[in-house]
């Protein structure tokens, strides 16, 4: 089973506001213990969202937004995909993760089998991966 | 269920996710601890049972590996007074009937009367001591313990099955129970396959070491070879309906990419572990929604997983630099690997690099002489340059004999001559490969096969 850990902060602290070299040092030990148990698939951090932009959606009106995105504490600083036995390790993985404050989100991936292949939107996410699949090999 | 039974049910499965992680490392502690493989598995259960029946009420631990390393170490302990309180009192025993018979000659021999007193002096024992305790001050698990519990738990002197179900008990921190289903055996049977493995290694005085530089390559190709059958276990289990032979798959791929960082070294581990990467991308696409099998060349490679395949061939890289390093040539499990990735690139079955495939098969039958490779490579070639060159090899193998009863060696002999317009020839293969094959499912394949070139002519 596949889990996605989502790291969360508003933006404040020093997960996200450029981590200090001991906070770093302590999250590069983690990320060690994940690849060494064998259990990590992918894993990011994310730049502040000061270097971002936000889009919003109504209809066919997109609305582009520079960062930061100051109005909201939860914002996605990384992630982590991560290949287990059971929604417990993953969460038992979660715990782990040394955060002196900030938030994590346990959440399942979806494998395209799950799916029913004969679902209109299953059909677009196909197309996509084709597409995905040809940038990869140019 | 009520809540209460909801809650205990939460929190056991919180352990046993613990217990998932934590085990591997733990156990090879303790072996390291006690010397002894069977004492230090009991020694982790033990310390399991302490955990589900105090964590439901106290919560996880915040170092929960420290804590049931503690509490096994404290059991080892414990066991190791008894037994030498046990040993003591043995001694003193023995002592005492020494000096008893001792005395009763002496007295025989001056009197001819019985000693009653003597014996009672030699009960008084002296202060408990515990002398032969391994040290004490084994710290953190290391993963050089990590190591030498895989070697172990692949030892040659085990059998083939017991080396699987050791590792999946010792490094996969399986039940017995969840072992047996996945292998579809009584779990009692499976209980007994790792007990007896256990006592076989003690009996064999098996030390807890990675193994020296003249004996490391056989002893590495054993334990890949255990990685890679219970990776197949789980990849070709066709039922599907057990969710545990899946987690075969996924647990072997778990050891592998362990392996990885333990020997980052070894080419053929980057080698195995990208074969099964790759293979695992393909995993979503392989089967029917009613479970029938998805030839590898009809699959719809959109549903290959990518960030699989990433990996797997950032794997490979990873094995190809390796075996550059030491000057060797690319291993069974790399050249597997590198024909994978081939079809991984390919992004139609159209498009797959036929002649790259032939030429990776050829490297591999050099390596690992074997029939059914070079039937792979007559296939490979049909595929490049035509049916007619891959029907000479396929004509080869037929004559050479060592394929007979071989199913797939009439049925790609029954493609080829399909393709070159000989269908009453091709009829005739498929009908001779279904008589051959092994299960109901590749029968009815084969047979539909044949009538679908026409009825027999006159």
């Amino acid at each position: 089973m596949k889990f996605m850990m989502l790291l969360q902060s508003d933006e404040s602290n020093s997960v996200t506001n450029g981590p200090e070299e001991e906070a770093l040092n302590r999250m590069g030990a983690y990320n060690e213990e994940l690849i060494k148990a064998g259990v990590i698939l992918a894993g990011e951090g994310l730049h502040p969202t000061s270097e971002g932009v936000r889009l919003t959606y109504d209809g066919d009106d997109r609305t582009v937004v520079d960062g930061p995105f100051t109005e909201s504490k939860e914002l996605l600083a990384g992630f982590w995909i991560i290949d287990v036995a059971s929604k417990e390790e993953a969460i038992e993985w979660a715990k782990r993760i040394p955060l002196p404050e900030g938030q994590v989100e346990v959440r399942q991936v979806f494998e395209l089998a799950d799916f029913d292949q004969s679902n209109e939107y299953v059909q677009k996410e196909k197309v996509w991966r084709e597409e995905m699949g040809t940038s990869r090999t140019a | 269920m009520t809540d209460a039974a909801g809650a205990a049910g939460a929190a056991r499965r919180a352990v046993e996710a613990v217990w998932r992680i934590e085990s591997a490392r733990l156990i090879a502690t303790l072996v390291r601890f006690t010397g002894d493989v069977g004492q230090a598995e009991e020694l982790a259960q033990d310390a399991l049972v302490a955990a589900l029946e105090q964590w439901p009420r106290s919560g996880v631990p915040r170092n929960p590996g420290a804590w049931l390393t503690t509490v096994a170490k404290r059991r080892a302990i414990d066991q190791w007074r008894r037994q030498a309180a046990f040993e003591h009192r043995a001694a003193a025993l023995a002592e005492e009937l020494r000096v008893a018979d001792a005395a009763a000659e002496a007295a025989a021999a001056a009197s001819g009367t019985a000693p009653a007193a003597a014996a009672s002096s030699a009960l008084a024992g002296a202060p408990l001591s515990v002398q032969t305790r391994p040290d004490l001050a084994v710290l953190q698990p290391i993963d050089d313990e990590l190591l030498r519990l895989i070697f172990i738990a692949c030892h040659p002197v085990l059998g083939r099955d017991a080396r699987v179900a050791l590792t999946l008990r010792l490094l996969g921190g399986l039940t017995a129970e969840q072992i047996a289903r996945a292998f579809v055996v009584p779990t009692a049977t499976m209980q007994q396959r790792i007990v007896r493995a256990k006592k076989a290694l003690a009996a064999a005085g098996v030390p807890f070491e990675v193994p020296e530089r003249a004996e490391f390559a056989a002893r590495l190709d054993s334990v890949l070879a255990v990685v890679y059958l219970i990776y197949n276990e789980g990849y070709s289990a066709s039922s599907g309906d057990d969710w545990m032979r899946p987690e075969l798959g996924r647990e072997a791929l778990r050891l592998g990419r362990v392996l990885a960082e333990l020997l980052p070294r070894e080419p053929e581990v980057h080698g195995l572990v990208a074969l099964m990467e790759i293979q695992s991308s393909r995993l979503g696409a392989r089967t029917t929604r009613e479970g029938e099998p998805i030839l590898l060349l009809e699959q719809d490679r959109g549903r290959w997983n990518q960030l699989l395949i990433r990996r797997g061939l950032a794997a490979l890289e990873r094995a190809e630099r390796c075996a550059a390093a030491r000057g060797a040539e690319p291993g069974n499990y790399q050249l597997q690997a590198e024909i994978a990735a081939c079809h991984a690139r390919a992004l139609t079955a159209d498009a797959t690099d036929w002649a790259q495939i032939a030429d990776i098969y050829a490297r591999l039958a050099r390596r690992v002489p074997s029939p059914v490779v070079d039937l792979n490579r007559a296939v490979a070639l049909a595929m490049a340059r035509g049916p007619a060159i891959g029907l000479v090899l396929v004509d080869a193998l037929v004559a050479e004999g060592r394929l007979a009863g071989y199913h797939l060696l009439p049925s790609v002999r029954a493609d080829l001559l399909q393709k070159l317009g000989r269908r009453e020839e091709a009829r005739e293969e498929y009908e001779r490969a279904a008589a051959l094959a092994g299960n109901e499912r590749d029968r009815a394949l084969l047979l539909n096969r044949a009538r679908a070139l026409g009825p027999r002519r006159g």
